[in-house]
């Protein structure tokens, strides 16, 4: 198969995954048993009959569902999404793009360390292992991975941001800068940097251990393979054969898991952001979900899901450019 | 995750003449007592490959120490704990003492109890939910695998599907829709979770189906029924138990996650919901360690437990890993 009809399929497929993801995405939100607008004013004052009509008719709730359908779809294909719940008159592309940033910045930054991080450990363990740091590294491995990240967050915001016993508090408990301290220039950077500290460190150990050890397993893996043995017998020096042959070849799947991971910069701080109370995304996903903002919860929704495909579909294309195997399959 | 010492020596191909019954020769057998007989070694077998496992052991023991508690969480605290209004309570906030080993909560509940009840809510939801996730991952697995074709090609991309969408996101805007409460959480969890199980399971599938006893049972004019109940599920069966195990350790967290978020069944406690409780009530910012701590820790090990249990028996089931 060419890499052209390669390309063009995986496009294709990525294509049709968003419109299923869409169409999925529409009647999610149309299950909601019970009335949407009832639902939302439950629990205000403002909940009597005529202020829920009024809703629903500003909800497009009384038209039939193909309209609701052809709305939906006119939102989301011009990227408005339509208005939030909660933010009266603010659509929910605007309230979304205001939270985009510094998501970007600290999941994107987290990302890079942990997986730079995670590829030396993987490294040194699987060249060596079974040896002593090897043992260790995956036994912490194994610990983060059965650990809630949100519970570590708590931990880390107890520990450097409440200070523990004589120990004063290290860095700020949340939030993206100091509020209301307007500050400029390099001040404005240090602060912002101090505020990232604590759930960038806390996203970054968290992320760790997958990268380790996709690299370990699969740096094992050709360490066993004939050319290594071939290196060996030529009398190359054990350096050279680990970094010139082995770890090349074994990056081929930590690569992967980095593009793919990259599909999970907007959703994958959820608990962490509020945790911390840092204004990205994922808190944002935690107050719609607090106050009921569907329409809001959708857009979010099809922008996390969005990013997966995309992610997806940049990994399949990279993929097959370092290693031409998989378009022959 | 395999520590080198954890790796089981495992030796293929049937057993030997020392583990076979000895079968007196005058007794015919029917056949159903011969492939019980015959799964008994089997299980006999894998069994001793187990425990040679210091992983698969040591994961074990963990688990029976937290099934054990959550079965006698009645003897271990009395339920009245529970209550909010009970007289049995401390005083609100008081960190650990002789009388409270955990301190109390904001109601001066023991945190102790707490910890011991949630158990039960927090296994319970974990098995149910991962049970929902096996049937649906299988069901469509072994469909897709033995039908082939059209149907497998629809079903594999429905997998697909589900696979992108992200697991969290998904699982939050469900709950968020459905409501909070425990049958909720379970369902989304369940419906969330499957697509891993379904692919491995076709996988497998497809390299049983090929295999010469199959075939000859086909010609033999075995219908599909039978084909797949007594050839392809047993062979399929003991990977996906070792998913199952696997799939309750992600199925644990995803809930405390979700009931850390607020989605979980308010009246209900699961060391999830002590979590959310505690850091609402500001524990973090008070720097009241006493409540977090015990149940976070529950969860890393109940996890860890699981975790460990998993690859212990992924490593003798999967013959992917058997190979190595």
């Amino acid at each position: 198969m060419g890499t052209r009809r390669y390309v063009l399929g995986k496009v294709a497929q990525a294509l049709l995954t968003l419109a299923f993801v869409m169409v999925f995405n529409f009647f999610l939100f149309r299950v909601i048993p019970g009335d949407p607008a009832a639902l939302l004013l439950r629990g205000t004052t403002a909940f009597n009959p005529e202020n829920v009509a009024q809703i629903q008719e500003e909800l497009g709730l009384n038209e039939p569902l193909l309209g609701q359908f052809v709305t939906y779809v006119e939102n989301t294909l011009t990227l408005t999404f339509g208005q939030s719940f909660f933010l009266r008159g603010q659509d929910v592309a605007e309230v979304i793009s205001g939270r985009i940033w510094p998501t970007l910045l600290l999941v994107g930054t987290s990302t890079i360390a942990s997986a730079a991080i995670g590829l030396i450990i993987g490294i040194y363990g699987g060249w060596k292992h079974g040896g002593k740091f090897d043992v260790g590294s995956q036994g912490f491995t194994l610990f983060v991975y059965a650990m809630p990240e949100f519970w570590f967050g708590i931990l880390v915001l107890m520990a450097f941001a409440g200070g523990v016993g004589p120990f004063p508090a290290l860095f700020p408990a949340g939030g993206y800068e100091t509020p209301g301290a307007d500050l400029t220039g390099w001040e404005h950077v240090s602060d912002v940097l101090n505020h990232l500290a604590l759930p960038w460190f806390v996203l970054t150990v968290a992320y760790l251990g997958e990268y380790a050890l996709i690299m370990r397993n699969s740096l094992i893996d050709v360490m066993n393979d004939d050319f290594v043995m071939t290196a060996r017998a030529k009398g190359v020096r054990e350096k050279q054969i680990l970094w010139r042959h082995v770890v090349p070849n074994a990056m081929l799947p930590t690569f992967t898991l980095v593009l793919l991971s990259l599909g999970f910069i907007f959703g994958g701080a959820i608990t962490i952001e509020y945790v911390f109370s840092y204004p990205g995304l994922g808190l944002l996903t935690v107050q719609a979900i607090d106050s009921k903002d569907f329409p809001l919860l959708q857009g979010l929704f099809l922008l996390f899901s969005a990013a997966v495909i995309i992610a997806n579909l940049v990994a399949d294309i990279t993929y097959s450019y370092l290693d031409p195997r998989v378009r022959a399959g | 995750m395999r520590p080198p010492e954890a790796l089981p020596t495992f030796e293929g191909g049937p057993p030997t003449g020392g583990e076979l019954e000895p079968t007196p020769p005058e007794v015919p057998k029917s056949a159903r007592a011969i492939l019980w007989t015959r799964r008994r070694l089997s299980a006999k077998r894998i069994w001793r490959t187990y425990r040679k496992s210091r992983l698969g052991m040591a994961g074990l023991v963990v688990l029976i120490f937290f099934i054990a508690v959550a079965i006698f969480a009645p003897l271990l605290a009395p339920e009245e704990g529970l209550e909010a209004t009970c007289p049995c309570n401390g005083v609100p906030f008081s960190p650990p003492s002789a009388e409270f080993p955990l301190g109390t909560d904001n109601f001066g509940r023991s945190v102790l109890t707490l910890t011991i009840w949630g158990s039960r809510i927090s296994l319970t939801v974990g098995l149910l939910a991962t049970a929902i996730s096996m049937l649906i991952g299988s069901l469509i697995g072994i469909v897709a695998g033995y039908r082939g074709g059209a149907t497998e090609s629809v079903l594999m991309r429905f997998t697909d599907w589900f696979l992108v969408i992200p697991f969290l996101p998904l699982a939050i805007v469900l709950a968020s829709i459905l409501g909070r409460s425990l049958l909720v959480i379970i369902f989304v969890i369940g419906v969330t979770s499957w697509p891993g199980t379904a692919r491995i399971v076709r996988a497998q599938v497809l390299s049983v189906k090929t295999r010469p006893y199959v075939e000859r049972s086909r010609a033999l004019g075995a219908s599909g029924w039978h084909l797949n109940t007594r050839h392809i599920l047993p062979n399929v069966g003991p990977l996906i138990f070792a998913n199952t195990i696997l799939t309750v350790a992600i199925a644990i967290l995803s809930e405390s996650t979700l009931a850390f978020l607020g989605l979980g069944d308010p009246l209900s406690i699961s060391w999830g919901t002590i979590l959310d409780f505690a850091f609402s009530a500001g524990a973090a910012s008070a720097g009241q360690w006493w409540w977090l701590v015990p149940p976070g820790l529950a969860i890393v090990f109940v996890v860890l437990g699981f975790t460990m249990c998993g690859f212990a028996l992924d490593e003798i089931l999967n013959p992917k890993l058997r190979e190595r």
